[in-house]
Order: structure tokens, then sequence, then C-alpha cells
């Protein structure tokens, strides 16, 4: 009986947070007489495949929008947003962690607190400032902005990561005959990888989904990425191709979704700061 | 090879002071044992010595030269044992143990033989190739000890190497390392809570409270004369029975102190023995096999109350009832006065 | 003997390795964050370089603007009512998934699946599920007889802060849901267990051990949501366009309508920054449990 209430609560859960990806499954091979049938026809199924699937959606999705662009734009961007985030953040990180000595803490919670403030506060200042750049609609903008994001919290991420590997092996190195800068160049590297990981996926995964920044900076359709292009420029007209768009949207999540299952539990160190004792 | 010279060293963290101005002088090629509870400032010490930690002030000189302050670890021409060993886990075996000689540009051939060498007086040469990961707790301290030797340091200095060992190895691996150093005699400050490894091991022990010294001397000297009521409590298991007698005879505030070992039933000294008689009444008797543990109170205290132990080695067959009073005695050469306010020894 | 030289400064090499950080975050946050404030107190418009003082101007002309008052009341409707709802599904769901059962790994990887998925991707995703004409939602209640009338979800002002409200809780839940399931893991077992053998049965277990003791780590949960939520600009943006007729606006549309569709980037300021009371309430909460659990780490 209790496990019978577990599963079905379980199950309520699942359908609650993953309908919607069903729901773009359905959508994304479905053929358009059957994905246009008004709701308020009982009698048709709008679940269920009633006639059989088709790639039609995901032909016009590859082949006549710009999303493959998209895919490229928002690839230079993560790249060269992580190539930032790890010169920046990792150094910075470590130095709280193991140089700055007591001030340390305080000072990597006020750079925290930073990624508290949002796009939607800063974004307006932010335009007046990519103009005066010449950075309007381009993708410089985005890669100079995003950093903002990414380095306060990944700064706190390695920080604390830091706190979890053990101080003796550098101090070893230390009196084994290194020089302070040594051991930063060439025994803390080996130790701190799985922190830089950790630092490039959440990157990878905030330039994924970042849409405030792009809408402002963004204007012309070819420039766009996969999170703004997708809801705001593959809408023809009025036209909502809804297969290609729901083909869009899952094929984006698929991917994030493995790769946020793998990192969840490193981010949730970074978010809970203390309150959980790990 | 050098001694090691401190003058008046001070660390402070904010409000604590976790090292108090400490004096020592550590000799050549001596054993030193710096014991204290956690937190008694011995680890911060050894640290700075290291030159992993900077002094607030005083002085520290290594084969008499200073450097405090302005030498990096590296130069001090130490080695080091952490309690965790600190062995890099990408690196074999034999890498850990090349690791301070790469570091120092020795030349290749030279490691190599170097390496071979130490891993032969610690046993390990079968272990060379494999990981830290793939070795257990011993084989990983006698690793470290290994990574320490190659160096040809001037002082050793081992934080805890033993703590992370059962308590088996603990005894062999105690004597393996006072061995090695007798052998090589190299000076040596080892930091330890425990003070039977402080005993077992040291030429010399300091005993730290508080970022202090509270005394300094072999292990017999801080066990059969402590120099205060801490340092008479915190060698010694069980600890030094101390008692208020309100001794008439005795200056006024005196702490009168005996080791429960020297506790003894009255009838087994001789008649004519000088011993101080006590009326003991026993309330419980803990048999340990080797010794048996008599608690009780002593009907001549100030404080009747207080728990006053008896150590019985197993020769004594004497049967001690529990709920009755008995004649116990301790030789008076084996008593020691405290002042009850200061908690220093008193010579009288 | 080697004397120490740079490469062994600590305090020259910790400086020099966060120099860049902290130059990143003071340039490129500190200071367009002091000219946000500042800009909602001058008449800047996009297009011209020059501004001037314009007091409280801006501040004046929104707050007796009802469509600022709808969108500030939105925002907090919006903020309140998804967060009320994650903290008691996710207290639910993590009492579900702390438990072992056939198929875990699959069920806790779709209800990730909606912090993984970007915003704007999301937001698209439902507006197709709240499609006027070709709704599944409506569909299904049609079916199961629940429906007789019509749901224009969308297009009722009413239905449509439900929808956003539906769609910021279902975006918030995996978040909030993993953070409670940390806590519960942090939760020492012999607590529990003790409870167990003092005879508390699973609902005082509940109240009295666990929830008293997964509050700090809720609160984390609830203060990212709030962040989250009312500074969200992707969702309402998408879904409704601050329609109809300007009724849905939350704080971040409403700025972005004024400040940068609008080009009047002093009001657009003026509207975002009353974000900040939403933020410095985090803020402060923040600083509270990081200092109660820096004290009781010691």
């Amino acid at each position: 009986m209790k496990r019978v209430a577990l599963y079905a609560a379980a199950l309520g859960f699942m359908v609650f947070a993953g309908f919607p990806f069903y729901w773009m499954l359905v959508t994304t091979f479905k053929q358009n007489r059957d994905l246009y049938v008004g709701a308020s026809d009982v009698s048709h199924i709008p679940w269920i495949f009633n006639d059989p699937p088709t790639l039609d959606h995901v032909r016009l999705l590859f082949g006549e929008t710009e999303f493959p662009r998209w895919v490229l734009n928002t690839l230079i961007v993560v790249v060269a947003v992580v190539v930032i985030t790890v010169a920046v953040a990792v150094p910075a990180g470590y130095s709280l962690a193991r140089l700055a000595g007591r001030w340390g803490e305080r000072m990597g919670m006020g750079i925290f607190f930073t990624y508290l403030i949002p796009p939607t506060l800063l974004f307006v200042p932010f335009s007046r400032l990519v103009a005066l750049l010449g950075l309007h609609n381009s993708l410089g903008a985005l890669i100079l902005i995003y950093p903002t994001m990414t380095i306060p919290f990944c700064t706190w991420l390695v920080m604390g990561f830091l706190r979890s590997v053990p101080w003796e092996i550098e101090e070893q190195a230390m009196i084994d005959g290194y020089s302070r800068l040594a051991v930063i160049l060439r025994v803390a590297p080996r130790l701190i990888v799985p922190g830089i990981l950790t630092v490039v996926v959440f990157t990878f995964t905030l330039v994924m989904q970042e849409f405030v920044y792009a809408l402002t900076f963004i204007s012309s359709v070819e420039k766009m990425t996969i999170s703004l292009g997708v809801p705001i420029a593959l809408v023809r007209g009025d036209v909502y191709h809804w297969g290609s768009l729901m083909a869009a949207a899952l094929f984006t999540s698929i991917p994030l979704a493995i790769v946020y299952n793998l990192f969840i539990d490193r981010f949730i160190q970074g978010f809970t700061m203390g309150a959980v004792k790990g | 090879m050098a001694g090691v010279e401190i003058r008046n060293l001070k660390k402070y963290f904010g409000d604590l002071h976790a090292v108090d101005g400490v004096d020592l002088s550590i000799r050549e090629g001596e054993f030193l044992v710096l014991l204290g509870s956690s937190g008694s400032g011995k680890t911060t010490l050894l640290r700075m010595i290291a030159g992993l930690e900077h002094p607030t002030s005083g002085e520290i000189y290594i084969g008499g030269v200073r450097v405090d302050g302005d030498v990096p670890p590296r130069a001090r021409g130490i080695a080091m044992v952490f309690q965790s060993y600190a062995l890099y886990p990408h690196r074999t075996v034999f890498k850990n143990i090349a690791f301070p000689l790469e570091a120092s540009r020795v030349p290749r051939q030279q490691i190599e033989a170097k390496v071979r060498w130490a891993a032969e007086m610690f046993s390990i040469s079968r272990y060379l190739d494999r990981y830290p990961r793939q070795l257990s707790g011993g084989e990983r301290q006698r690793v470290a000890l290994c990574r320490a030797l190659v160096r040809d340091p001037k002082v050793f200095l081992l934080d805890e190497p033993l703590a992370n060992l059962d308590a088996k190895l603990r005894n062999t691996a105690r004597d393996d390392l006072k061995r090695f150093q007798r052998q090589i005699g190299t000076t040596t400050v080892y930091v330890t809570h425990d003070q039977i490894e402080a005993m077992g091991l040291g030429d010399r022990i300091v005993v730290m409270e508080h970022g202090k010294v509270r005394q300094m001397g072999t292990p017999q000297d801080v066990y059969e004369d402590p120099v205060d009521t801490f340092v008479a409590t915190f060698v010694g298991q069980p600890p030094m029975n101390l008692l208020d007698l309100g001794d008439p005879s005795l200056p006024p505030r005196t702490l009168l102190g005996f080791r429960p070992e020297h506790f003894l039933p009255r009838s087994t000294f001789a008649a004519g023995e000088d011993v101080r008689a006590f009326r003991f009444s026993v309330r419980r008797v803990e048999y340990l096999g080797s010794d048996r543990y008599v608690y009780g109170a002593v009907a001549e205290s100030a404080t009747p109350d207080a728990t006053v132990i008896a150590k019985l080695p197993g020769t004594i067959a004497q049967a001690i009832p529990e709920g009755e009073t008995q004649e116990f005695a301790v030789p008076r050469a084996a008593l020691r006065y405290f002042d009850a306010d200061t908690g220093l020894r008193r010579r009288s | 003997m080697t004397r120490r030289a740079v490469a062994d400064r600590e305090d020259v090499l910790g400086v020099l390795m966060l120099a860049p950080s902290l130059a990143y975050v003071i340039l490129l946050v500190g200071v367009p964050f002091f000219l946000a404030i500042l800009l909602s107190f001058s008449n800047a418009t996009a297009g011209s370089l020059r501004f001037e003082w314009a007091g409280f101007g801006n501040y004046g002309a929104i707050l007796g603007d009802p469509i600022f008052q709808r969108a500030l009341r939105n925002s907090v409707v919006v903020t309140v009512g998804s967060q009320a709802l994650v903290v008691v599904l996710a207290t639910a769901a993590a009492q579900v998934f702390r438990a072992t059962f056939r198929g875990k790994r699959f069920a806790r990887f779709i209800l990730l699946l909606p912090w993984a998925v970007p915003v704007s991707l999301a937001a698209i995703a439902w507006t197709w599920i709240f499609d006027s004409t070709f709704s599944v939602i409506n569909w299904t209640l049609k079916a199961a007889g629940l429906l007789h009338g019509w749901l224009y979800w969308l297009g009722d002002p009413a239905l449509a802060l439900v929808a956003i409200i539906i769609v910021q809780a279902w975006r918030i839940l995996p978040f909030a849901t993993v953070i409670v399931l940390a806590g519960l893991a942090s939760i020492p077992q012999e607590i529990v267990e003790a409870a167990i053998v003092d005879g508390a049965g699973f609902w005082r277990r509940l109240f009295q051990v666990e929830l008293p003791l997964l509050l700090p780590v809720v609160t984390v949960a609830v203060l990212f949501g709030v962040v989250y939520t009312a500074t969200d600009l992707g969702v309402v943006y998408i879904l409704t366009g601050g329609g109809p007729a300007n009724t849905t606006h939350v704080l971040p549309t409403l700025a972005f309508q004024r400040g940068i569709l609008g080009a009047d980037l002093g009001q657009g300021a003026a509207i975002a920054v009353f974000l900040l009371p939403f933020l410095i309430v985090v803020a402060v909460a923040m600083l509270r449990l990081a200092r109660r659990a820096e004290v009781g780490a010691r």
C-alpha cells in the first residue's frame, strides 16, 4: 500500500515535470493534419500519433531556417565565454581559497553576491555601454557580458571546491622544493581538474540558457543564439511552425539535460553554501 | 645536520594566540616531541619551522641561520611528513619519492639510485610502480618517510605521522621510526597528542598548552617531576592523583600529588619504609589483566568525594573488596607538592 | 640561502590572481549597477549619448502609471504564488525521491528536465501547450468531462497569471527539490532513528524533527527561487508579451518594453530599480544563513 502511494506520487511528479517534453516530442514528429486539429474535437486524441510520424518538421528546421546558424553562433559564444571564465575565475577561486587568508571567505561571498544582481536590472545600462563600444548586434557583446554572470558563481565554486581538496599536497610540494608559483603552475592544476570541469559545464549551460542579454543586444536574425532565435525568429510572420519549434526545443534540451544530470550535485554544493554540510 | 633555535616565537590568528611566546633549543640529532592536545599550538609551531606559516613575531634559526620571514619552505633544508602523508595521487611511488630530487634538479641517474636506496631502507622496493591509492596505510606512511629521507634534510618535521594507522600497526611503526632516526641521526621534530608515542619516541618532550611551553625535558623528567598540575595530569594514564589534605604540617593551599602506581595497600610495603598512609574507601575495582585499577576516595582529603585511583600490578594478589575501607600508602619519595592556586610545583 | 622572491610572496600572487575577477565584477557588474540607479534619475534615451538629471521625474511618472502598478502587483503575485507552490511541492517531492524505488534514476532525470531546458525554449513549449485553439490541457479537461466551456489561457488576464505561475513553479521545482534532497541527506541518520525509537510516527517526524532541521536549506531554495522568478523576463515575454492589453506585465518585461523597445532608458532603469527590494531581502537573508552556518561549523 505504501509502495503504491510512493509510485503514484513519483509518477505524478514525473508527469508534471516531463509532460511538456513529451508534448515537444509528439509535436516534433507529427504530421500537420494530425497536429492542427482543434482541441475542442474530443474524439481526436492529441496525446498519440494518429497518423504515422514524419521527419518533415526536422527537415524544415535544419534545411530552411537559420537554426544551424544559431547553433554555430551559440557554440562560438560558449567557447569564448568558457575560455574567459576559466582564465579569470579559476585563479581567483584559488587565490581566495589558498592565498587570501582570512579575507578569502568574506571576499568570496562578496563576489558571489554579485551573481544575484540580475540581467533584468543591468540590461538598461548595458544597452548603453554596448552601444558605446560599438558592439551592438554582435556576438562580441554577448562574449563580453556573459562572463559577468559566470565569473562570480564560478569563482565561488572553485573556492568551495578547493576547500575540499587537502592543502597538504601543495604544502608538501613547497617543502619538496617548489616555489609558491611553481606549485600553482605545476601541482595545483592536476588537483583542480574536477573543479575546472564543473566551471566549464556551468558556463556551457548558462550560455545555452541565457535569453535576456541576447534579446537586448542582438537584433538581426543571423546573429542570434539558439535560445533567442527559436522563440523569437522561428515565427514566420504570424505563423508559428510548431513542429519545427518543438524540434528545436527538444534537440537543445536533450544534451543540456544529460550534462545537468551528471553535474547537478556539484552545482548544488555551490548554491547551498554551507547551509548543508556535505 | 643542524639544531633548531626558536626565540620568543608568537603566532596570533586575530584574537587567538595559537603560539604565544615559545623559546626552544633543539639540539643537533635530537628527537624532540611536541606534545599537546588539539589547539595547544604544537602544529602551528611545527608549521612555522617549516615556513608554511609566518610568525607574528620571534625568531627561528635552523643550523644557525635565521629563517623566519624571508626564507621559503623549499630553502630551509627541511623535510616534512604530514598526517595525511600528502602523497601526490597522480604519481607512482617511485615518482613520489623522486619528486623532491627532480625539483632540485638532481641528475636522472642519481635520482634513480637514491630512490632505490631509500626504498630499500623502508622495504617498499616492491611497490615502486604502484600508485598511492593502491597502498595500505602503513605502506603510504613509509612512502612519505622515504620521500622525506631522500632530500637529505637538516631537520625532519613530522606531524602526527602515526595517527592514521591502526593501533597494532602503530606499535611497529613507532619502533621502525625510532630505529631509523637513530640510524641516520637527523634532528627530528615530532608533533603528537598521544603521550605514549611521546614517551616512547622522544629524547626530550615539550609539553604545550594554550600556545605556551609548560615543560621541556626527558620523558622521565616530565613523568616523574612535572612542573605543574597541568603536566602532572596530562602525562600519565591514569593521571596523577591530586589531593587537598588541609594538612597543617604543609604550607597552606598545598596539593599533594602521587601517581596511581605508587598508591598501594599498606601491607605491600616493608614495615620500616618511609610511607604516608591513607584510609582509602574502595568504591569499585576494574580488572584489566596486567593491572587492577581501584577507584575510591581518601578520608583525609578536604574534598572527600574526589576520586582517587590506585593502579595495582598483577603481582599483588591481595583481595580488594568493594565498599570497604582499607589502609593504602604512598612512599614519601613519590609524593609531589603543588601550589593549589598557581598549580606550580613546590619543592618541599 | 634562497630568499623569498615574488614567486614565494603569497600576498602578491593572491592579488595578481584575484585581480582579473575583481576587475570584471567591479567594472561590469558594480559600475553598471550604479549606472542603472543613476540612469533612473535621468532623462537618457537610446540613440543619444547626452542625458540630464531628471530628479524623481521617472519615478513620479511610473508610480502614477496604472500599467506599472499592475506590473508591480503581478511581480509580487507571481513570485509569492509560484514560490509557495514550489515549497510545498519540493518538500513533498524530496520525501518521494529520498526513498529507493525501481526506476528512480530515470524518474530523477525526468524531474530535472525543466531546470536544464533554456527558459525561452520552455516558455515557447508552454505557449504551444496553452494555445488558444490547440491547447492539450483543454482537450484533456474536456475529454475527462471537467470542462464544458473553454479556457483562453493566455487571452484572459487572470488565467494568464495562473499560467505564468504554473510555468515559473514548474521551472524552479527541480532546483528546489534537489536542494531539499541535499538537505535531507545531511540530516544525521541517528537523529531520525532516535525519533523512530522515541515512537514518533511519519508525520510527527516530518513536522517536528525533519522540517525544522531542513529550514535553512528550504530557505536557500526559496531565496534562489525568488531571485529567479522575480527577475525573470523570458517566461512572461514569450508567453504573453505583457498582454492582453498590458495586464500581465511584470517588472522586467515592462522595463524592457519602456527602456529598450521604447528607448526611454531613464524610465526603464527606474522600473528595474524596483527589483532591488526583492534582491535586498534575499541578500540579507542569505548573509544571515551564511553567518549561522559559519558559527555552526565551529
